[in-house]
């Protein structure tokens, strides 16, 4: 049995189509990520998954349980941590915990095992109230919160945004360990390089679904040849390469410029009109793209498809 | 040559009661510069930035803001500077022509020097179909770039960016530094803050602050060498995290 299989579903607020006609399987005990900006759909789509709101159409099933007629055997095996921090601030970091624990008819000793990595850490401070935590510990006290009726599936909405790059780090090990304890994640980020912790990634836009693959399989895709070209002035040289009829696209990327070339065109074509622009010695290599030169890849054919 | 300095910060200390927020920092920024300032969440960062800003006065140190010194007279940094951050940019109730003209006035720019100037920056954004939108209507994308553009309205000295790229997709991600580097071709000084390591690398230089001190600070490929990392991530993970564990 699948952990999720989602049917066209599609979710409409007044006039604006969040959710367009998705359709996908997530497999037990597998890492899921959707990739995409604010305003993809993934907020909708996760609060559809954990039952909170009834999609326009389509269908949708988690563990064979229907999210709309089976919602409350369904909020049983659910874990989900919204967005926003929405735990209790006025409460400490323990009632926080044992108030979870007691509405889903457990207690904090007996699925301990499972929060303990993630608990441990804040376990010092559970006197202390959760609004007065910064943001790494309540992270980690809304993952216990939510892990701790023991779920079989994990909805993950963005849990990193805004979190700095060590606890970004530090909540993927913490993922990677609960997968191994046979726990289903599906979780959403904005930020691309994280989909490499991913067994599989859902690349989203406007409501759409893009792509589903391995992140090694969505890379290998792009399809055709990426160079990086660096100079010490990156703007000079962005606004040269973007004159040369041979320059397909180029795009700034970290400290050079990303670009690829039309059919013929090579990069020695490109260093010898650079040179004539007054831009001697620009260094130019080929790239591995990453998940992100391929969401770019992917954003420009959807907007041709969408203007066709 | 001697390069202009726009930012000059030395021993600065910044107290709130017995917590140290900011641990003797010494640092410059000149003029034209993209300036990546980093570090983890609780590291420092947004008290050092307001100080900067002159939202908020040094505990002790020096710290000249376009010449300006922001222990005396931090009215005057105001008027100098441009600021925008995701969470405070733009006004949702008013068109994006209104915006414009709001901060023009704010910044105390003519009507006369103001109208024009807007007719041209809207071109320039390719926005001139949604001069009278509100704002709440726009995309977030467009809205970023926007706020930005409004942020250097007034030809200010420096802006400072705190986390502008948060939660926009690639393409306007990409849009959005190409701002930037023409913003830093002109002449204003770029100060930026980002949870996006990649986009450390866009910057001239970059500093990492770590439990209120600045751990690190040179070019993005010069810290990668002497750290014998891959990426600024890499780096960001070995030096950003905390000595004693504050979690």
């Amino acid at each position: 049995m699948k952990a999720i299989e989602a049917k066209n579903i599609t979710h409409h607020y007044g006039k604006i189509t969040a959710v367009d006609d998705l359709s996908f399987t997530v497999g037990e005990g597998e890492l899921f990520g959707f990739i995409g900006p604010d305003g993809a759909g993934k907020t909708t789509l996760f609060r559809i998954a954990a039952t909170l709101i009834i999609p326009s159409g389509g269908r949708m099933t988690l563990f064979g349980l229907n999210v709309v007629s089976g919602f409350r055997e369904l909020r049983n095996h659910i874990g989900y941590m919204p967005g926003r921090f929405s735990l209790y601030q006025d409460l400490t970091v323990e009632e926080n915990l044992r108030f979870y624990a007691t509405i889903f008819g457990t207690t904090i000793k007996e699925n301990y095992y499972l929060i303990e990595p993630i608990y441990r850490q804040i376990e010092p401070f559970k006197k202390r109230r959760a609004g007065q935590l910064s943001g790494g510990m309540k992270q980690k006290l809304a993952l216990s919160c939510a892990l701790i009726h023991k779920p079989r599936v994990l909805i993950l909405d963005e849990p990193t945004t805004g979190v700095d790059a060590v606890s970004r780090t530090e909540f993927w090990e913490m993922l990677e360990g609960l997968k191994e304890e046979g726990i289903t994640i599906i979780v959403s980020t904005p930020y691309m390089d994280e989909a490499l912790r991913c067994d599989r990634i859902a690349l989203m836009q406007q409501g759409r679904l893009m792509g589903i693959d391995t992140p090694a399989a969505i890379r290998s895709a792009y399809g055709r040849k990426l160079w990086s070209v660096s100079h010490p002035e990156r703007y000079r040289l962005l606004l040269a390469l973007r004159k040369m009829p041979q320059v397909a696209a180029s795009e700034p990327f970290g400290d050079s410029v990303h670009m690829t070339l039309h059919e013929g065109a090579i990069p020695e074509d490109v260093r010898r009109m650079l040179d004539e622009a007054g831009i001697h010695d620009a260094a130019i290599n080929e790239a591995t793209p990453g998940i992100e030169d391929v969401f770019l890849e992917l954003m420009k054919k959807e907007v041709r498809r969408s203007e066709v | 040559m001697e390069r202009e300095k726009v930012i000059e910060v030395k021993d600065l200390v910044k107290r709130f009661g017995a917590f140290t927020a900011n641990d003797r920092l010494t640092f410059d920024v000149y003029r034209g510069e993209i300036f990546g300032f980093l570090g983890a969440n609780g590291a420092g960062k947004t008290t050092a930035m307001r100080i900067l800003c002159g939202l908020s006065r040094p505990t002790s140190g020096r710290v000249l803001v376009a010449g300006i010194d922001a222990s005396r007279r931090p009215e005057e940094i105001k008027k100098r500077i441009g600021y925008m951050s995701q969470r405070f940019s733009l006004y949702e109730d008013l068109t994006v022509r209104e915006n414009i003209e709001l901060y023009g006035g704010i910044y105390g720019m003519a009507m006369k020097e103001i109208l024009p100037r807007r007719e041209a920056l809207l071109e320039r954004l390719d926005f001139t179909s949604y001069g009278d939108t509100l704002i709440r209507a726009l995309p977030l994308g467009l809205k970023q770039k926007l706020a930005f553009a409004v942020a250097v309205f007034h030809d200010p000295g420096i802006v400072f960016l705190d986390e502008p790229t948060s939660g926009v997709d690639p393409v306007t991600r990409r849009q959005f530094w190409e701002m930037i580097y023409e913003t830093a071709s002109r002449g204003i000084t770029v100060f930026v803050t980002t949870h996006y390591m990649d986009e450390a690398e866009y910057c001239d230089r970059i500093t990492i602050m770590s439990e209120g001190r600045i751990v690190a600070l040179d070019t993005p490929s010069a810290l990668l060498r002497q750290y014998g990392t891959k990426s600024v991530e890499e780096l960001f993970v070995k030096i950003a995290r905390p000595q004693r564990n504050t979690v």
